[in-house]
C-alpha cells in the first residue's frame, strides 16, 4: 500500500502547487494578451498598480501572458484563468463567448469605442533608404521584391495585414473581390517566410535580414525602429490601410470566480482615461482621446484612406468566414 | 498454452519466477503509471478525433495542405535519418576503430542534441544558417539557401537524431570480431570487399534500429524546427505546426485528425523497431 | 589515406552538426560582455524560470525513477505474457510528438476536456498552471530511465536475489541491498538523461504552460519570450545556462562511463557484475 499513499501525497503535492495562495489586500489579475503589447502592458501595469494603491489602498499585481491572438484565445477557452483579455481582434474574443460561454456575447457593447481602447494600422517598415523604391501596396507584388508578413491562420496581425492588401486593391480603379484577391495571391506569392507570429516575422525581418519589406503593426514598426536603431529602417505609409482594433475584455466567469470583477473593471476603464491613453499614445498606439491624439498627431503616419473591418468587410466574423476559415481565400492562394 | 486469466498468468509467472518477490506491485505499479499518464491520455486523442465523424476525419486529413505538411514531416525525417545513417557509421567507426586528439571530449559531445533543449537548439541553427549567420554567409554566395526552407528543416532534424543512429552503432563495432576482418584481409579481400561482405551484415540490425529511433524521433520535432523551417504552406510547413495552427482556430476535431494520423504511423515505427531488435537478439542467441 | 578521410569526415560532420550551433549559444550570449550576460541571468524573471524549472525537474524526475525501477523489476527478473508489448508501450511517448503530447493533456484536463468541469467546479488547476508542466514533462520523459535500467537489470540476471532471500532476507533488504548496489550507475545515467531531458523541453510544456510571466514560464519559454521581445541577447544567455546544463550532463555521463565503461554497452558482461556482487 505504501506506493498507493506515495501517489495519493505526490497527487496532492500536485494540487496545492497549482491552487496558489494569494495573502490578504494583494490582489492578482491575469492579463491574457497577443505579441506587440508587451512593452506597453509592462509600464501600463505600474501606472495602474500605483493609481489603485492611491484609490484603495490594495496592492495589484498584473500578471501577463503573452502569444500569438489565437492561441491566447483558445488558452483562455481551455482553463487559462485569464481575468482579463486584450487581444488583437474581436474574432479572438468572439471565440471566448461562442466557443466557451466565457463571456456574454454582447462583451463588445459594455466598453466604449467598441471596447477598443487605443487602435493601430498597418504600416510597411524597410530597408534604410528604400532601395527597392516601394511607396504604395502596389510596388509588393513587383518581382524580386520580398515581403514578410506572418500567417493570418495563426497571427492575428497577419489577418489585418491581408485585409488592409485586400482593401487596397478594392479601391483600385475597375477593384472587384475577384482583382483583389489576384493581388493578395501574387503579394503571398513574394513571402519567402511565414512566420506563425507577428513578433516572429519582425524578428525575421530585422534580425536575420530576410525580406525587402515588412508588413507591420504601426506601434510594433515604430518599436522595432526603436529597440533597433532609426538608422536601420524607415517606415512607409500605403495609400490605403485599415484600422487595427484590438479589443479588451474582461472574462466574467473568471473574474467573478476570482472575486476581481470590480479591479479588472477599473483596469479596463482606466485604459480610456488620459493617463492610459498617453501611455498607450508613448507605445504608437493611436489613441482615442481627442486631446491625447492631438498631442501625439504628429508621431503617427499620415494614411489618405482608411478603412475598417466593419465598413468594408462587413464585420469579424464575416471576414473571419469569407478569408480565413478553411476553404476561404487565404486557403485558395495556397491550395492546389 | 492459451492462457488469457490472470490467475492463469500467475500460476504460470511462479513456474518461471522462482522466489523472487515484488512481481504483483512492480507490475501493477507499472500498469496504473503507464495507464494514468500514457494510455488513457492518448485515448484521449482517438476518442477526440472521431468527435466529428469519419467523414469530417477523412476530409481533414487528406486536405492537400495537411497532405502536404505530412509528406514533408515523413519525407525530410526520412532525409535526415538517412544522412545520420551515412554519417552515423563514419563517426561511430572513427570513434571505435582509431585514436586521435580530443576523442573522449569528440566522443560525450554526440549525446549533445540529446541533452540539449530543441528550443535552443533551433534558435542556434537559425542563427548559424541565416544569410547573415556564421555559416549561412558562406553558403549564401553558392546558391544554397538553409534557413527557412525544407533543407532547414532537415538540418535541424539531422542534428537531433545523429545521437541514436551513433549511440546504436557503438556498442555493436566494439563487439566485432576484428580477426574476421583480417581474415578476409589475409584471403585477399580489398578493404571494400571486406566491408561489404563481413562487416555489414553484422552491422544492419544496428544501422536499422538507429535508423528507425532517428526517423521516428524526427516525425514529431517541433521546437528546433519552427524556428528554422519558414512555415510556407505546402512548402515548409511540418505536421506538427499544422495541429498547433487547428489548434489555434479551435478546430479540436481536425487537429486531433491529424495527430492520429501522425500517432498511428509513429507507433508503426516503433512496434516495427522492436520486432526487429526482438529479431535481430533472437538470430544472434542462435549464433 | 583511407583512414585519415574517414576522421576528417566524421570530424568536419560532428563539428557542423554539433560544436557550431554549441558556439553560436555562447557567442551570441556574451556578445555584448560579461556584465550584459550577468545582468540578463540574473533578471527576476529569469531567475523565477529556473525554479519553475528545477521544480518541475525535482517533481517528474522522481516519479519516473520509481516508475522506472518497478518496471525494470517487473521485466527483467520476471517472464510473463505480453512483456515485449509492454517494453513497446514504455516506448511509446518517445514516438509522440511533443505537440500531440501537450495537447492530449489539454484534452483530458482542460475547462472542455473529461474532467475539466470536474476540477473547474473544485478550484484545482492542471492546466496552465505546474501540475500541467510536471504532468507534460513527466510524459515526454517517461521511457528513459525504464529504458536505461531494463537491460542492466536483464543482464544481471537474479542469481544474486534469489541467494540472498535464501539466506534468509526479505524482499525489501534484498532489493536495497542486492539490486540497488548493482544497478546504481545504470540508474544514476537515466536519471541524468532523464532530467536533462525534464528541463529543456520545449513543444509539450509550450502547449500547456500558457506563458504566464514569472508564473508558468519553464527556461525554454522564456529563452522563446526573450527571443521574442528583440532580447537576443537575454535568449543567448539563459540559453547558455541551459547548453551549460547539457554540457554538465554529458560531463556526468563521461564520469560515470569512466568508472563504468561496461555501461555504454548494450550487451553486457554479467559474469564480473556477479562476482562483483558477491566479493
Amino acid at each position: 500500500m505504501k506506493r498507493t499513499r506515495a501517489l495519493m501525497a505526490s497527487m496532492l503535492l500536485l494540487y496545492v502547487l497549482g491552487a496558489g495562495v494569494s495573502p490578504a489586500a494583494t490582489v492578482k489579475l491575469l492579463n491574457v494578451s497577443y505579441d506587440p503589447t508587451r512593452e506597453f502592458y509592462e509600464e501600463y501595469n505600474k501606472a495602474f498598480a500605483a493609481y489603485w494603491k492611491t484609490k484603495t489602498g490594495d496592492t495589484v499585481i498584473v500578471n501577463q501572458s503573452h502569444g500569438g491572438s489565437g492561441k491566447q484565445a483558445r488558452s483562455v477557452i481551455d482553463g487559462l484563468e485569464a481575468d482579463v483579455v486584450t487581444l488583437a481582434l474581436a474574432f479572438d474574443i468572439d471565440a471566448l463567448s461562442m466557443q466557451g460561454g466565457l463571456i456574454p456575447r454582447n462583451w463588445q457593447q459594455r466598453l466604449p469605442d467598441n471596447s477598443t481602447p487605443y487602435t493601430s494600422t498597418i504600416v510597411f517598415l524597410v530597408r534604410k533608404g528604400n532601395p527597392k523604391g516601394i511607396h504604395d501596396w502596389g510596388d509588393l507584388v513587383r518581382p524580386g521584391v520580398a515581403v514578410i508578413t506572418s500567417s493570418p491562420k495563426t497571427s492575428g496581425g497577419a489577418r489585418w495585414n491581408y485585409l488592409a492588401a485586400w482593401a487596397w486593391a478594392l479601391k483600385q480603379p475597375g477593384g472587384s473581390d475577384a482583382t483583389a484577391e489576384a493581388f493578395v495571391k501574387r503579394l503571398y506569392h513574394n513571402v519567402p517566410v511565414l512566420d506563425s507570429g507577428a513578433r516572429g516575422a519582425t524578428v525575421t525581418f530585422v534580425e536575420r535580414g530576410i525580406g525587402d519589406v515588412l508588413l507591420a503593426w504601426e506601434n510594433e514598426a515604430y518599436l522595432a525602429r526603436k529597440e533597433l536603431g532609426p538608422e536601420k529602417f524607415d517606415i512607409l505609409a500605403p495609400s490605403v490601410s485599415i484600422v487595427a482594433e484590438p479589443p479588451v475584455s474582461l472574462v466574467d466567469q473568471n473574474v467573478d470566480e476570482h472575486g476581481t470583477r470590480k479591479v479588472a473593471e477599473e483596469y479596463l476603464t482606466y485604459l480610456y482615461s488620459p493617463q492610459g491613453q498617453e501611455i498607450a499614445a508613448r507605445h504608437f498606439y493611436r489613441p482615442r482621446d481627442p486631446s491625447v491624439a492631438a498631442k501625439y498627431a504628429q508621431q503617427f503616419q499620415d494614411i489618405p484612406l482608411l478603412v475598417t473591418v466593419d465598413g468594408l468587410f462587413g464585420g469579424w466574423t464575416k471576414a473571419q468566414a469569407t478569408h480565413f476559415a478553411d476553404h476561404g481565400t487565404f486557403d485558395r492562394i495556397y491550395g492546389r | 498454452m492459451k492462457v488469457n486469466s490472470s490467475a492463469a498468468a500467475a500460476l504460470m509467472g511462479r513456474k518461471t519466477r522462482g522466489v523472487l518477490p515484488g512481481f504483483g506491485l512492480t507490475l501493477g505499479y507499472t500498469m496504473v503509471y503507464l495507464s494514468l499518464l500514457v494510455l488513457i491520455p492518448i485515448s484521449a486523442v482517438f476518442i477526440r478525433s472521431s468527435s466529428g465523424g469519419w467523414a469530417h476525419f477523412w476530409e481533414v486529413v487528406t486536405a492537400p495542405r495537411v497532405l502536404a505538411s505530412l509528406r514533408l514531416s515523413f519525407g525530410a525525417s526520412l532525409v535526415a535519418a538517412s544522412i545520420n545513417v551515412v554519417f552515423g557509421l563514419i563517426v561511430s567507426w572513427v570513434l571505435v576503430r582509431y585514436t586521435f586528439p580530443f576523442k573522449r571530449f569528440i566522443d560525450g559531445m554526440v549525446d549533445l542534441p540529446f541533452a540539449l533543449p530543441t528550443a535552443v537548439a533551433g534558435i542556434a541553427l537559425t542563427a548559424l544558417y541565416a544569410p547573415n549567420g556564421w555559416l549561412g554567409a558562406w553558403l549564401k554566395p553558392l546558391g544554397i539557401e538553409v534557413a527557412f526552407t525544407p533543407l532547414g528543416i532537415v538540418v535541424a532534424l539531422t542534428f537531433i537524431g545523429m545521437p541514436f543512429v551513433v549511440r546504436t552503432l557503438q556498442p555493436v563495432l566494439e563487439e566485432l570480431d576484428r580477426e574476421v576482418e583480417q581474415a578476409a584481409a589475409s584471403l585477399g579481400a580489398s578493404p571494400l570487399q571486406a566491408f561489404c561482405r563481413v562487416i555489414f551484415p553484422a552491422l544492419w540490425p544496428a544501422l536499422l534500429t538507429g535508423f528507425a529511433l532517428a526517423f521516428a524521433r524526427a516525425i514529431g520535432e517541433y521546437g528546433s524546427v519552427i524556428f528554422i523551417a519558414g512555415n510556407m504552406p505546402m512548402r515548409s510547413e511540418i505536421a506538427p505546426l499544422l495541429i498547433v495552427a487547428k489548434l489555434e482556430q479551435y478546430d479540436y476535431a481536425g487537429a486531433t485528425a491529424i495527430a492520429v494520423v501522425m500517432l498511428v504511423l509513429s507507433f508503426a515505427i516503433m512496434f516495427g523497431i522492436n520486432a526487429l531488435q526482438n529479431w535481430a537478439a533472437s538470430r544472434h542467441g542462435e549464433r | 589515406m583511407g583512414r585519415l578521410l574517414l576522421i576528417v569526415t566524421a570530424l568536419l560532420f560532428l563539428c557542423v552538426f554539433l560544436v557550431l550551433p554549441l558556439l553560436v549559444v555562447f557567442a551570441q550570449a556574451l556578445a555584448k560582455g560579461f556584465e550584459v550576460y550577468y545582468l540578463a541571468i540574473l533578471a527576476p524573471m529569469a531567475w523565477a524560470a529556473v525554479k519553475l524549472t528545477l521544480l518541475v525537474a525535482a517533481i517528474a524526475v522522481p516519479l519516473n525513477l520509481i516508475f522506472g525501477v518497478a518496471a525494470a523489476w517487473a521485466i527483467a527478473k520476471f517472464n510473463f505474457r505480453g512483456k515485449s508489448a509492454l517494453i513497446t508501450l514504455i516506448d511509446l511517448p518517445f514516438a509522440v510528438s511533443p505537440v500531440i503530447a501537450g495537447m492530449i493533456f489539454i484534452l483530458v484536463f482542460g475547462t472542455h476536456g473529461w474532467f475539466g468541469g470536474y476540477l473547474r467546479a473544485h478550484h484545482i488547476r492542471v492546466v496552465f498552471a505546474v501540475p500541467g508542466i510536471v504532468l507534460a514533462t513527466m510524459f515526454v520523459t517517461f521511457p528513459f530511465i525504464a529504458r536505461e535500467l531494463i537491460p542492466v537489470m536483464q543482464s544481471q540476471g537474479k542469481d544474486d536475489e534469489e541467494t540472498a532471500l535464501s539466506l534468509g532476507a526479505t524482499g525489501w533488504q534484498t532489493f536495497w541491498r542486492v539490486t540497488l548496489p548493482n544497478i546504481r550507475w545504470g540508474l544514476l545515467y537515466g536519471v541524468l538523461l532523464c532530467n536533462a531531458r525534464a528541463m529543456g523541453e520545449f513543444g509539450a510544456v509550450s502547449v500547456v504552460a500558457g506563458h504566464i510571466r514569472g508564473v508558468t514560464n519553464t527556461m525554454p519559454l522564456h529563452v522563446e519570450i526573450l527571443y521574442n521581445e528583440y532580447n537576443y541577447t537575454a535568449a543567448f544567455a539563459v540559453a547558455s545556462l541551459l547548453a551549460l546544463l547539457a554540457l554538465l550532463t554529458l560531463a556526468g555521463k563521461s564520469i560515470l562511463e569512466w568508472r563504468q565503461p561496461e555501461l555504454r554497452h548494450a550487451v553486457r558482461r554479467p559474469r564480473d557484475r556477479t562476482r562483483r556482487a558477491y566479493s
